[in-house]
């Protein structure tokens, strides 16, 4: 670990150095020939030879830009190794809090080699080169089903929320200034107002990775993730719109009519250019059959062309790239191979992880300046506003929308909500955007105040917080263990029931929309060979990748105790952690979208098992009692989690004789095995058990069950 | 109502089924329309493929469980009565009953609702909830994240809170009194079917 850190600090040190001279003055240390100048000595011969071909010679100035450039992407995944292997570290300080340090320490090297301002983060790299393969990435990952179920209230949050927060630090800042007239009077209304559209905004790439950290419960995570990633087009949009009303010689009712019709085309413009361009591209990955290598690269261009477009047309580019990939991802994935998808998927992780590590570093560089201005009541006003507007936003917004949903947003989850609101280098960005003023510098300096303190003190306090709110939350009347069970229970039961009635609302338009997808858009874009199976196949693969994904690993099954005995405190305790935790996960899994971890490959024959799953797809859907496995689990691979996969999958069937079939689109196989009756299964298994090879009896009792869990 | 009066009548015994719900009249056309639509090979009837079909139902957790609930005990099919009846459960709890004067709990009480989610624990509908069967439900819900001792321990926990008669499982009536703080009238209702 050491020894990470002496080669980020080499290279830290050796970008200074080489910003240090410009190219045109680097000595070119050629291999210095004799001198051949014999003119100047003695005047016998006066040969002028030419000079001597270079052995050796370093042409810097060739290669300077590329070269610059990897090194910077290296200090920061050297310094991302660097944190993963520092012990304790990680699990204090989020990750966004020591990249950013490592940045701080970086500028502070180059300022001190170069004497001026090391190299800033452009607002044109960042938005067009840094943000997107970030946003592509979530979008990518996005757990659909969970995302449109509380599509409601992200976009509650989001609008609204927004809206409370721009309009109310604006107009709050503009009172400050108002107030502190000598310093700060020459910042007028539509200046705060700007200030406020850029500070307001929730940060994507913040929020996750401190998230990370944090165990949450998926629907809050949805709920906070979702909420910044949809005020992007709220954010751009007040931010133009204020922008372009600082340069009008005057601002009329009209104009402000207009801006707000602007936010419904910029977010509706948006995911029109996304949804376009993702369905060309599922078109596109259709043929992809004879050409497989380049399948991937067809996701990632369509997806950067979508935002690439919507940036032209001064659209939400965060929503197109959303839009486009949630579009494309089921359509993809059925087209293409399954080495394609896990290259997707893994390239996906990578540029994510490396443009969210620069971005982190870029900030801490780019604080390193000489353009800084402060103004004490400014900033501190700001800050404390930032916070207060928002926590009584959410509050707000919650008791309102508490009374539509079955699931309220407990006080816990308003607290995290509220104060996770953390803001990152979206507004940097923008700030350095703003046409120039006088204050601008104060501008700067406070956003970067605002985010500093926001990624530093409120992600590294999130989680103490949280938990102290979590004690004090005890010593109150808990609900006991029977009524989390029992709740959630009537939680899933409401939520088949609503499947069942086709609850209008939301699983209507859901259902209408599945419909128009079998019958059109999946005949369109999906291979003929792949279609019949396609909508199992998806449902499967995502439980495969789900399961690779999975953190946790059972422990071989004890026997159940026989007697009772009173419960200490402390197993107590770790009980509520469980049920809270877990209880909560409506996909049965931690939070699925992990920036950092794609597989878990512990053992090798985890990637052998999708293969021959494949094969034995389409045979059968019949459940079993949980007797088969516990026996014959025991003799597999030693991976613990294969058996827990296993053991979760199969005792979700386990319950019900009856057997549960998928839609129609079944392959015949399956079809004749279908309408069962219990005691058919167990012969069917025999049946099928032979003609495999290795998973003789893994393979079977993995797929049997998939039907019956939660899709993603 | 914004129902014609002709699709309504196609349902047979459309007047007593909303006497016995509570159902207004276009509330029984869309679960009527519902039905055919899930009755995929037209039967009149329905059978547990096709409630398969749901996808999300079929990966819910108890998924199975709620699909069986739907089927009276040695029944292989469910007509649209049946489905009615089942479906009166979740209706909102009205707050003035004065109308209500049948033989019978309506469908929606309090009890009612909880009844029906006690059967969904007691498969074998002996009247308790017995530690297997409360673990089966636990694993189903927990999964991956929870090792088996864990399991065992908060079904232990469970157990000894409801248990009051100390039999080693739990009966409706105990099962009913660990629920009394939790406002069951709202979390088991579909607002859309009042």
């Amino acid at each position: 670990m050491a020894a990470l850190w002496t080669l980020s600090l080499l290279f830290s040190t050796c970008l200074g150095c080489l910003g240090l001279t410009p190219p045109a003055e680097l000595p070119q240390p050629h291999n210095q020939p004799p001198s051949l100048d014999f003119n100047s000595s003695d005047g016998g011969l006066s040969v002028d030879l030419p000079m001597a071909l270079r052995v050796f010679s370093v042409d810097y100035h060739h290669v300077q830009a590329p070269f610059e450039i990897v090194l910077w992407i290296m200090l920061a995944s050297l310094a991302k190794l660097g944190f993963h292997w520092s012990g304790r570290v990680p699990a204090v300080v989020p990750e966004s809090c020591l990249l950013i340090m490592v940045g701080l320490l970086v500028g502070g090297v180059i300022y001190g080699v170069r004497h001026s301002a090391p190299p800033t983060l452009s607002a044109d790299a960042f938005f067009l080169f840094l943000l997107p393969p970030i946003v592509l990435d979530a979008g990518y990952f996005l757990p659909g089903r969970l995302f449109f179920e509380n599509l409601g209230t992200i976009l509650w949050y989001a609008v609204l929320g927004t809206l409370w927060n721009v309009l109310g630090i604006g107009l709050s800042l503009y009172g400050v200034c108002v107030l502190a007239q000598s310093s700060l009077g020459d910042v007028s209304l539509l200046h705060c107002l700007l200030f406020g559209s850029l500070i307001a905004a929730v940060d994507p790439v913040a929020v996750l990775s401190v998230f990370q950290e944090m165990h949450v419960n998926e629907q809050l995570h949805i709920l906070v993730f979702g909420e910044s990633l949809l005020n992007d087009a709220v954010t751009v949009v007040l931010y133009k719109l204020f922008e372009s009303f600082l340069r009008l010689p005057s601002v009329s009712g009209l104009d402000v009519l207009l801006g707000g019709c602007r936010v419904v085309v910029v977010g509706l413009g948006g995911l029109f250019v996304g949804l376009f361009f993702g369905l060309v591209a599922a078109l596109t990955s259709r043929f992809t059959s004879r050409a497989q290598v380049i399948a991937p690269l067809f996701v990632f261009l369509y997806s950067y062309l979508s935002y690439l477009t919507s940036e032209m047309l001064h659209l939400s580019g965060i929503m197109a790239i959303v839009t486009c990939a949630v579009t494309m991802k089921q359509y993809v994935e059925a087209n293409v191979s399954e080495r394609s998808n896990t290259s997707i998927q893994y390239f996906l992780k990578m540029w994510s992880s490396v443009s969210e590590t620069l971005i982190f570093i870029f900030l801490g560089v780019s604080t390193i300046q000489d353009v800084h201005m402060w103004s004490w009541p400014f900033v501190c006003s700001t800050l404390l506003l930032c916070l207060v507007w928002r926590a009584t936003g959410v509050l707000l917004l919650t008791a309102v929308v508490n009374k539509l949903r079955r699931n309220a947003v407990t006080f816990r989850d308003q607290f995290i909500i509220a104060y996770g609101g953390l803001r990152g280098a979206i507004c940097f960005s923008l700030v350095f955007l703003i046409d120039d003023f006088p204050k601008k510098r104060l501008f700067i300096t406070t956003t970067i105040v605002v985010i500093l303190f926001t990624v530093f003190v409120q992600g590294m306090t999130i989680k103490p917080l949280v938990e102290l709110l979590d004690v004090k939350r005890k010593k109150r009347a808990l609900p006991t263990v029977s009524e989390e069970i029992h709740s959630r229970l009537i939680d899933h039961l409401l939520a088949g029931i609503e499947d069942v009635v086709g609850y209008w609302g939301q699983h209507y338009w859901k259902d209408k929309f599945e419909q128009f997808n079998k019958k059109y858009l999946r005949r369109f874009l999906i291979r003929e060979d792949h279609q019949a199976r396609s909508s199992i196949l998806r449902v499967y693969q995502e439980l495969e990748r789900r399961e690779q994904r999975g953190e946790e690993e059972a422990p071989p099954i004890v026997d159940p105790r026989s007697h009772s005995r009173p419960l200490l405190p402390e197993e107590m305790d770790s009980i509520r952690r469980i049920l809270s935790r877990n209880l909560q996960n409506f996909n049965n899994k931690m939070p699925a979208y992990s920036r950092h971890t794609l597989h878990q490959d512990t053992t090798t024959g985890k990637t052998r098992r999708p293969l021959h799953r494949h094969q034995s797809l389409g045979e059968r859907y019949t459940c079993n009692t949980i007797t088969h496995w516990s026996q014959e689990d025991r003799e597999f691979d030693g991976s613990h989690r294969v058996r827990a996969g296993l053991s979760r999958s199969h005792t979700v069937c386990s319950i019900s004789p009856r057997p549960i079939l998928q839609d129609s689109s079944i392959p015949a196989a399956s079809a004749q095995t279908g309408p069962a009756d219990p005691k058919s299964s167990a012969a069917r298994e025999d049946r099928i058990s032979p003609q495999h090879q290795i998973p003789v009896g893994r393979a079977p009792k993995k797929h049997l069950s998939f039907v019956l869990e939660n899709e993603k | 109502m914004g129902s014609s009066s002709s699709s309504i009548d196609n349902i047979p015994n459309a007047q007593e089924i909303m006497q016995e719900t509570g159902f207004s009249a276009a509330h029984l056309l869309r679960l009527y329309e519902r039905f055919q639509f899930l009755d995929r090979d037209q039967t009149g009837k329905l059978r547990p493929e096709d409630f398969g079909a749901l996808r999300e139902l079929a990966m819910n957790p108890i998924g199975d469980r709620i699909i069986g609930a739907f089927f009276s005990p040695g029944q292989e099919t469910v007509d649209f009565p049946s489905f009615v009846r089942i479906l009166a459960h979740f209706r909102p709890t009205d707050s003035n009953r004065t109308r209500e004067g049948p033989q019978q709990e309506p469908a929606n009480s309090r009890t009612r609702k909880l009844k029906f989610a006690f059967q969904l624990y007691d498969q074998d509908r002996d009247g308790k909830i017995s530690r297997a069967e409360l673990l089966q439900v636990l694993r189903a819900m927990l999964g991956l994240q929870v090792t088996e001792e864990q399991l065992q321990s908060i079904a232990e926990r469970a157990i000894q809170e409801a248990d009051l008669d100390k039999d080693d499982a739990i009966s409706f009536d105990e099962f009913r009194k660990s629920l009394e703080k939790v406002n069951i009238e709202h979390k088991m209702s579909i607002r859309f079917l009042r």
